[in-house]
């Protein structure tokens, strides 16, 4: 697939590759040559920080292990489909650890997203702006949420640190409903300010 | 396709981050289905997701965890190890009448439909769906019909596959998005010479106002 050459353009700072660009070359060979050891790094890298989440969220310590295992297996099966101007790999394996969550945790059906990402496969004909934004400079969006007012960020950590229901958040933060979903449409306009601002 | 009116910021976060009640999760998904500019924005709000794993503290794993996924791995035959690279079969038609997300529950055909009279030019398709507390349905109205005024108990969500209706917000064509927040009215007027049919998913029962309709409630149960 054309990630294989992707690889070998230079990334914009020669001297130090960044993590997306070492992340997208042990993807490409899980995909490509089927390398266990390039896997095994990357369960190191995203391995305890997806059971964080998944323990974050509520789950036990033996169903925070077992999700994180099932996300690492689809990660192998799946490395092949990866497509890195459709975002990071972070991006790409918090989607498939959220699909993981809604499919088991909550026992809700998770076709909706897999028709989108079908959907997406099928039409989304990768944009110069959209790689930008989420995909070689995907640090970026680290920043730029460090950038947040306060109040914002802590509405947006809780609904995807630890997949707080927008209802929850209400009841911690002791806050009406609504003021939840302004911050989070702020938050949304902010962010989006700020990767404006950064690029 | 030209569409004016998109998901809510909040609700795409909502939808990133997996906290949708499925019912309004198929109407997100439908809506993305026919609308790249809100799938794009999607993406924005994916990253985040990718940005705050990244960022994660790191949980301890059991002993002997690698070894055990590796096992798996070596045992796996559920893979597509044969056609990695094999991609799945185009699936997106942009003339085809019912977007994928809803045509997994509906069919792909939008006059095959069973339909039922809830009040004079008005029809209901109601889809049943496991694990929700809210509704999702589908309305067929009439040329020039009007529905039923209604306040919100809740966020509501009407997605327009056919024909358009106008009301205090615009005009909503087929693609359009009304996703509205609690406690905002609106009386939509079906403008188009067909039927309009849309996707409804509501957080409580709708609740129709007027003696009419306050009358019909217990009977039509929508
Ligand atoms: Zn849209």
């Amino acid at each position: 697939m054309l990630k294989v050459l992707r690889m070998e353009e230079p990334t914009e700072d020669p001297g130090q590759k960044t993590d997306q660009a070492q992340f997208e070359a042990l993807i490409s060979a899980v995909a490509v040559q089927r390398d266990k050891s390039a896997f095994e790094t990357l369960f190191v890298r995203f391995g305890p920080r997806i059971k964080g989440m998944m323990l974050g969220s509520g789950a036990s310590q033996d169903l925070a292990e077992d999700l994180m295992q099932e996300v690492m297996l689809t990660v192998w099966r799946k490395a092949a489909l990866y497509a890195p101007e459709r975002g990071t790999v972070s991006t790409w394996i918090f989607t498939i650890a959220r699909n993981a969550r809604i499919d088991r945790l909550r026992r809700q059906p998770v076709q909706p997203y897999v028709d989108v990402e079908t959907v997406s496969i099928a039409s989304d004909a990768p944009s110069a702006e959209a790689e930008m934004i989420t995909g070689q400079r995907g640090e970026l969006v680290r920043e730029a949420l460090q950038r947040l007012p306060k109040e914002q960020r802590d509405v947006i950590e809780l609904a995807f640190n630890q997949y707080m229901p927008q209802s929850e958040i209400a009841r911690k933060l002791d806050l009406p409903i609504g003021t939840v979903k302004s911050r989070t449409r702020l938050a949304y306009k902010k962010l989006k300010e700020n990767l404006e601002d950064l690029r | 396709m030209s569409i004016h009116h998109h998901l809510d910021a909040a609700s795409l976060m909502r939808y990133a981050a997996g906290d949708l009640d499925p019912a309004f999760a198929v109407v997100v998904a439908s809506h993305l289905a026919m609308c790249d500019e809100c799938r794009q924005a999607v993406r924005v709000a994916e990253a985040v997701g990718g940005a705050c794993l990244s960022d994660m503290p790191e949980a301890a794993l059991s002993d002997g965890s690698f070894t055990r996924l590796s096992r798996m791995i070596d045992a796996d035959t559920g893979s597509n190890d044969e056609h990695p690279a094999a991609p799945p079969p185009p699936a997106n038609d942009p003339a085809a009448d019912v977007p994928l997300p809803l045509s997994s529950l509906v069919g792909k055909s939008l006059d095959e439909l069973q339909w039922r009279l809830v009040v004079p030019g008005v029809y209901r398709h109601r889809i049943e769906l496991a694990d929700t507390r809210s509704s999702l349905f589908m309305l067929k109205i009439g040329p020039g019909r009007k529905m039923p005024e209604h306040g919100h108990g809740g966020t509501e969500m009407t997605l327009i596959l056919r024909g358009s209706y106008r009301d205090a917000i615009g005009r909503f064509a087929r693609g359009d998005i009304a996703d509205l927040d609690e406690h905002v009215e609106h009386q939509p007027v079906v403008d188009s010479d067909d039927p309009c049919i849309c996707l409804v998913a509501t957080e409580e029962p709708t609740r129709f106002k007027g003696i009419v309709s306050r009358l019909m409630q217990p009977l039509v149960g929508i």
